[in-house]
């Protein structure tokens, strides 16, 4: 497993997991724009990676694309690639990587958990697995999404007068909020961000249920009262906001479980909805590789490293230059 | 349980007044016991006796690793909610309302709390757990002030919020008297005022630009504002008692008092350290803080006396309505019948306009007053912190510029950002710390630090990262001392960021003989 560094590179084929900077060959793990960059030579991902990349840069962001089916090898010398689900959002995946019998798993960012909008979480068992750990705290222990979302729709109920704003990642946790709703039997049309428009469209072309959506226009303020608005985390704080009439705001977070957090971000209706895995997921996830090595990327590294050594695992934190401490999800 | 816990979920999200104000009068158009119990948890009446925060670290580090608790405390920085997250969720027991809950807290004996306490926690739902414990470490911190409780009962009821504020302090749990004249069942509640702690009349700060315009020097009369601790005197031939500003009774710290004073008043003061009526330094004054008992010679060392500002009450007779200019007379009245008390009088400056009183703020002949105090001549004694009366008019602070060392992430509002800061001046070739703030920033302020820590970290110790020596940030103070706890040999007090100096190299920043020397310290 020394054939990769500690920023996801693996020198003897010049190939890189999810650079920051435009490089040979890239291997993207999925859509979010601390993983999919703009201008790489070569991209490989999934086909849904792929053309969510080319929603969000164009159609020329890499100049050549391979798509992968989720299993299917593709070698490079005598490296084997393949791709599994990673549950994180549509088209996210894990890699395998074989080389002379070792297997060594980047996971990506995954959830175990169940999700319509994505295939689930596949566990591929491996002898150095590279896991996040965004959660990777005890004080994260995520619950049922469903009660999550029936909070808001019991806030919607009780508050008629007001308009919901729900700060929501434009790519896989919009869409995730708007699925869960739909299962949950809440019809209405829900209104969306301007940048959400593009990614929705293409969840409901990948037959992902996300329900009849409109784009925020112009119309008089009275008109969103009762309505759910879904917009990027950033857009709650913006001008753009403080067009509607009494908006409750709301967040689907994991970090939404600590409430100071949502205290500072001035959400008044946290709403804990997380497209990554809590800390017993984490932990279950090692155990089930059969992992021995266990290297660990961007989040809370130092409670799951104490954790692994504890365990008599290999273990040690890999520090990736550009992703946040915990400003992305 | 359920609801009150809900109650506060809301109330510490919700950043309206009125929101808050809806909230609580939602919560108390029932007046029964729990809403007793609510009242008392709101206004910080209740407390338990063998549960405080070590005995809940104990707790939990019982049912889960000490390390991986310290590693979550530190990333959310709030005892109560770290305690409750971590918990081992069990299955939730049957909800129990909030009194019996706190009644049979109550009930646990001593030996006992460990198991039973713990089979509590685990019972309770997250939401709940984070309730029970905020209840037990104190200080609810959500954003609601007694008074804001006060105004939703007014509202909600019918009556004037100063009627409520007004009898408050002779209110006991659980409230009967209160909920029946609430209701318009029974009259208001009498109280024996004689007996009671009133709430003390507090300043505003001064806007030097808006309100010297706008006031008239001479209807104010200025005093130093001495840096001690603000008490409420009463006594009488029966019996003498001190309160602190929020109400607390503390005679037992100051027996000195208590044994010397005599005469029939109430008197607004500020307790100070010193002999002589000198007084010493807020350094001294710290020996005797936070401490329920003085020993004999603690008492020697550190001699206290009080410092008069105000008369409240002349043997049996209410002033409060009085102007301040004649309660003064009464207070002078009151020192000269009873000259063998530790009680001075707080002196009065001397001024005809704002310009020269500026002098007596900044260039008084010591450290140990704060600034001056500017008050209604007119002004009667008024509860709270009414515009337009008092006034306290700080004196400028002490700056240096300083490096910054460590960083450590907040608690409270801040938690999650690195916003507690440690900085130092040079000696030699390396740096010692000489004080750490973490207020006084502003949030943009706040942000680009946080930011610079996370790129900049060049070590860890735990919780605190060592960064690299390149920000210099101006600290203002309100005094420095020496000390022989800190390497550096000062310590500062209220020390606060005044701004970052990005115009200026790390190698310009003084050296800690040079610090001494600039704030006379040798």
């Amino acid at each position: 497993m020394d054939f990769i560094n500690h920023q996801l590179f693996i020198k003897d084929i010049n190939v890189h997991i999810d650079p920051i900077l435009p490089k040979k060959t890239a291997i993207i793990t999925h859509g979010h724009a601390d993983h999919a960059r703009f201008g790489h030579d070569h991209v490989i991902a999934t086909r849904q990676t792929i053309d969510i990349m080319k929603i969000r840069y164009g159609d020329k962001c890499a100049k050549k694309f391979t798509p992968l089916r989720y299993g299917q090898k593709y070698s490079i010398k005598n490296f084997d690639f393949t791709l599994y689900p990673a549950g994180h959002i549509l088209g996210s995946a894990q890699v395998l990587i074989e080389k002379n019998n070792h297997r060594l798993v980047i996971t990506g960012d995954y959830k175990v958990g169940k999700d319509e909008t994505c295939k689930n979480f596949k566990l591929v068992k491996c002898d150095t697995l590279i896991t996040e750990a965004t959660f990777g705290l005890p004080i994260f222990q995520h619950p049922d999404p469903k009660d999550e979302i029936q909070k808001l729709i019991q806030s919607v109920k009780i508050n008629k007068n007001n308009c919901h704003i729900v700060g929501a990642y434009a790519l896989g946790k919009a869409q995730r909020v708007m699925n869960l709703l739909r299962q949950h039997k809440y019809n209405e049309t829900i209104y969306i961000h301007g940048s959400l428009e593009k990614l929705c469209q293409y969840y409901s072309k990948e037959k992902i249920n996300i329900g009849k959506f409109e784009k925020v226009s112009s119309k008089d303020k009275s008109f969103y009262e009762g309505k759910i608005i879904i917009a990027p985390p950033s857009a709650l704080k913006d001008r753009w906001s403080r067009r509607f009439s009494n908006p409750i705001i709301c967040m689907a977070s994991g970090w939404m479980t600590v409430k100071q957090r949502a205290k500072q971000q001035g959400i008044e209706l946290p709403l804990v909805i997380s497209d990554h895995s809590d800390w017993n997921e984490l932990l279950d996830t090692i155990k089930k590789s059969k992992a021995k090595n266990i290297l660990i990327t961007h989040g809370q590294e130092d409670a799951l490293v104490y954790y692994c050594k504890k365990q008599n695992l290999v273990s040690k934190p890999l520090s990736i230059q550009g992703r946040g401490d915990e400003e992305i999800e | 349980m359920k609801k009150f816990s809900s109650l506060l979920h809301n109330l510490i999200l919700t950043p309206s007044r009125n929101t808050k104000i809806k909230l609580l009068e939602d919560y108390f158009k029932i007046l029964d016991i729990n809403r007793a119990y609510a009242l008392a948890i709101l206004s910080d009446q209740l407390s338990f006796q063998f549960i405080k925060a070590s005995k809940l670290r104990e707790l939990v580090y019982d049912q889960v690793d000490q390390h991986l608790f310290d590693y979550s405390y530190d990333y959310v920085g709030d005892l109560a909610e770290t305690i409750s997250l971590i918990w081992p969720t069990n299955k939730e027991g049957k909800s129990q309302n909030l009194s019996t809950l706190i009644e049979n807290i109550k009930k646990i004996k001593k030996s006992e709390i460990n198991t039973e306490f713990s089979k509590i926690l685990s019972e309770l739902s997250n939401n709940e757990r984070w309730t029970l414990i905020k209840i037990c470490t104190g200080g609810l911190r959500i954003g609601v002030s007694e008074r804001l409780v006060k105004t939703a009962l007014a509202d909600l009821y019918n009556k004037s919020v100063n009627e409520i504020e007004e009898i408050w302090h002779g209110l006991e749990f659980p409230y009967e008297n209160l909920f029946q004249w609430l209701k318009n069942e029974t009259s208001k509640p009498k109280i024996d005022f004689k007996k009671l702690f009133h709430p003390m009349m507090l300043a505003n700060p001064i806007d030097e630009e808006k309100d010297f315009k706008r006031l008239d020097a001479n209807e104010f009369q200025a005093e130093y504002k001495w840096d001690g601790i603000r008490v409420q005197l009463m006594v009488s031939s029966k019996s003498v008692s001190l309160y602190s500003r929020t109400g607390d009774n503390i005679s037992s710290a100051f027996p000195e008092i208590i044994e010397s004073t005599k005469g029939d008043a109430v008197i607004d003061g500020e307790l100070l350290v010193g002999r002589n009526f000198k007084p010493s330094g807020f350094n001294d004054l710290q020996q005797r803080l936070n401490r329920k008992k003085a020993s004999k010679d603690l008492q020697k060392k550190f001699p206290v006396f009080i410092r008069a500002y105000d008369i409240l009450f002349y043997k049996g007779k209410d002033l409060r309505k009085l102007s301040l200019f004649e309660r003064r007379k009464y207070l002078e009245k009151f020192q000269k019948e009873n000259k063998t008390n530790q009680i001075d009088l707080s002196s009065i400056i001397n001024f005809s306009t704002w310009d020269e009183l500026t002098k007596y703020k900044n260039n008084f002949h010591d450290d140990l007053n704060e600034g001056v105090m500017i008050k209604l001549k007119n002004s009667e004694y008024l509860p709270g912190r009414k515009k337009g009366y008092w006034y306290k008019w700080k004196k400028n602070p002490k700056l240096v510029d300083a490096i910054l060392m460590y960083a450590q992430r907040g608690h409270g509002k801040r938690s999650s950002y690195y916003s507690d800061f440690t900085f130092g001046v040079w000696k030699e070739s390396e740096l010692v710390p000489i004080g750490k703030a973490y207020s006084g920033y502003t949030d943009k302020e706040l942000l680009v630090l946080d930011k610079f820590i996370r790129n900049n970290t060049i070590n860890k110790f735990g919780p605190v990262r060592e960064v690299k020596k390149e920000i210099i940030l101006e600290v203002a103070f309100d005094d420095v001392f020496p000390s022989t706890r800190h390497k550096s040999g000062v310590a500062m007090r209220f020390p606060r960021i005044h701004r970052i100096r990005w115009d200026k190299p790390v190698n310009e920043v003084l050296t800690i003989s040079e610090f001494k020397k600039e704030f006379k310290l040798s």
